[in-house]
């Protein structure tokens, strides 16, 4: 059930107390609301004002004179370390680390989820949970060995470049980051399968076996058309979180025209030479959260679902 | 529940003679899970023993695998608070308590508050909602470049209320040592509450409304009616909430990178940004992997139980 609203006794007490409350009820939600808003409202309106504005202006104003020039500037021409070519470079990074990262994370969650429900074994309890206890690690814990591993790895991809012409992306920050994002992300992409798939009727599996259905025919034709949303929640939920991270990002593709948009960022924030331009940093940033900004505004629901599924159920 | 693998033995008799395409057959599942599964086992689990061993070695800018004892564990605890600045050890735990415990109280208080308030059939709540959440979406590297322009005593809040006439308003917070880690604490609130808002109010839609009912025809207040049996029913949610908030608090790292850059003389870090400086910046590799242990030890010690219940309690 939903509210619980005044109990009906106090109804003598007097319309006004109850307008009261809801009044206060309102207030307290709108200020809160107010509270969160507050930093994307300053991002989104310094990001169209012009310096002097900001200089002698009120930071909650809005712009008297919108600008998309920081917009501009932003995406094309401001500096990330020496280069000035803007942030649309690192942007095209991110999205050239995520889609894969995502596709191939989501696709082994759903075999995962697939094989430890609908075809257990002795010992998947185990696996799971094991596969589950490295969601939560600190990510502290394998950062250096996974560094000197990739350093190996450039390393012998340098090798092979000069002796056969190319590396197959051995050492590509990109192709390594990708490789992190699904190392360290298929624990969450089987856990959220494995949920959704432990409510899938087992005897449309079993029924498929019996008329002699393959693994992967009864896995296309049955598991695949009905998870529908959980392919949505755990997309979208891969697509924030990889996009979002920074650690990794700054461990693994830190320096260089590889890095991706949250280390770039970053950097053009920390930038101090010269004056602190504060409309680009701002346009910069809201390009950087425009991606998950739309995704959540577009499907916020399952976003949440996919937070929920995360934590609540282990 | 029956497995799937014994009925097949029993529909399918020629199975005896086994040849290796049925074999083969069999094994499939396995098979699609054991990539997954190694490369777990490898790159977590691997991984987590190849840093304890680096912890217990003397590798300062690289990797050194001679066993040289506990040094890096007695260099990170030997350093003392006595020191002026405190260690920066000493300061990242200390940052941590204070951290920890404020998010992860402020966080469930005011989740509950903003979940019962939005609970009262407001009108909106469809709107509010995704207002109170949307932190959790953005990377705080964005979202910090707005706090920290807000909370500078040259630009933000303060800057703003002098012009609004409130000259005397002080507020640096961000720049001041002692103070450096509440901003962090503020920042971090912001991002989460809406989350443990949202767990809070699954929470109560999914409590039964005939116990509401009864205990309002018993005459209760709603106070009362909150405090003695919506609040206790909650209980799973909160243990839920914390663990979460708890995994979170540990695992902060960008919050303080995007809004303090370390804080004035590394005075705002987290254990987690410790270990990253320590073993990137600073060359003191088995120093940053004895701090990632120490932090890894921590989570073990929350997870582990919760994960042991939640797996086992499952019905089979």
């Amino acid at each position: 059930m939903s509210a619980v609203t005044t109990p009906a006794r106090q109804a003598s007490g007097g319309v006004n107390v109850k307008v009261i409350n809801r009044i206060v009820i309102y207030g307290l939600l709108a200020l809160f609301a107010l509270f969160y808003l507050m930093p994307l409202f300053v991002m989104l309106v310094t990001s169209f004002k012009t310096m002097d504005e900001i200089q002698n202006g009120n930071m909650l104003a809005l712009p008297k004179a919108p600008t998309f020039d920081p917009w501009l500037k932003a995406w094309g021409e401001t500096c990330v370390g020496l280069t000035c070519a803007g942030i649309k470079g690192y942007f095209w990074n991110s999205i050239k680390m995520v889609v894969p990262a995502v596709l191939i994370s989501t696709m082994l969650g759903a075999l995962n989820g697939y094989v430890l429900t609908k075809w257990r074994f002795r010992g998947a309890t185990l696996v799971f949970g094991l596969m589950l206890f490295a969601c939560f690690i600190p990510f502290q814990s394998v950062l250096l060995p996974m560094a000197t591993i990739l350093g190996s790895v450039g390393r012998f991809g340098v090798t092979l470049q000069n002796s056969i012409g190319t590396s197959f992306g051995l050492g590509n920050s990109t192709v390594n980051l990708v490789f992190v994002h699904v190392v360290y992300g298929i624990g969450f992409t089987t856990l959220f399968f494995r949920n959704y798939y432990e409510a899938f009727p087992t005897e449309l599996v079993k029924a498929a076996q019996v008329d002699g259905a393959s693994f992967f025919q009864i896995f296309r034709r049955i598991m695949l058309p009905n998870s529908m949303p959980i392919f949505v929640v755990t997309v979208i939920y891969q697509f924030t979180n990889i996009w979002n991270d920074f650690l990794f990002a700054s461990a693994y593709a830190g320096t260089g025209d590889s890095m991706p948009m949250t280390v770039a960022l970053n950097n053009v924030v920390n930038t101090s030479t010269g004056v602190v331009e504060y409309n680009v940093n701002m346009a910069a940033a809201m390009i950087a959260a425009l991606p998950t900004l739309l995704v959540y505004v577009l499907a916020g629901r399952y976003f949440v679902r996919g937070l929920m599924a995360g934590a609540v159920k282990g | 529940m029956s497995t799937v693998a014994t009925s097949q033995i029993k529909l399918t008799p020629e199975r005896h003679h086994a040849s290796v395409r049925s074999r083969l057959q069999d094994a499939l599942p396995k098979i699609v899970l054991a990539p997954s599964f190694a490369i777990t086992i490898v790159f977590v689990y691997g991984f987590i023993l190849w840093t304890i061993y680096l912890s217990f070695t003397n590798s300062k800018t690289f990797p050194s695998y001679v066993i040289t004892g506990s040094r890096a564990y007695q260099r990170l605890w030997g350093w003392t608070f006595d020191t002026d600045p405190p260690s920066s050890w000493y300061t990242s735990i200390t940052n941590m308590g204070i951290f920890g415990f404020l998010y992860i109280f402020i966080c469930l208080a005011l989740g509950l508050f903003l979940a019962i308030l939005l609970d009262q059939k407001i009108r909106g709540e469809g709107v509010l909602r995704p207002i109170y959440l949307y932190p959790m979406a953005l990377s705080f590297i964005v979202t910090g470049v707005a706090w920290k322009w807000f909370l500078d005593p040259g630009l933000g809040l303060e800057q703003t209320l002098h012009q609004w006439g409130w000259t005397s308003f002080h507020f640096d917070w961000i720049k001041n040592k002692d103070f450096v880690i509440y901003t962090v604490v503020i920042a971090g609130v912001w991002q989460a509450s809406g989350f443990i808002m949202a767990m809070f109010l699954a929470g109560l839609r999914g409590i039964d409304g005939e116990i509401m009912k009864a205990a309002q025809i018993d005459g209760a207040t709603t106070f009362q009616l909150y405090r003695r049996i919506v609040i206790p029913l909650l209980r799973p949610i909160f243990l839920s909430a914390f663990i979460v908030l708890a995994h979170l608090a540990i695992k902060s790292y960008d919050l303080v990178v995007a809004l303090t850059s370390g804080g004035p003389g590394g005075s705002a870090w987290l254990p987690s940004n410790f270990m990253y400086e320590y073993t990137f910046k600073r060359n003191e590799m088995a120093v940053g992997s004895a701090s990632a242990v120490i932090m890894l030890m921590t989570i073990v010690a929350i997870i582990v139980p919760y994960l042991y219940s939640e797996l086992r309690e499952k019905p089979r």
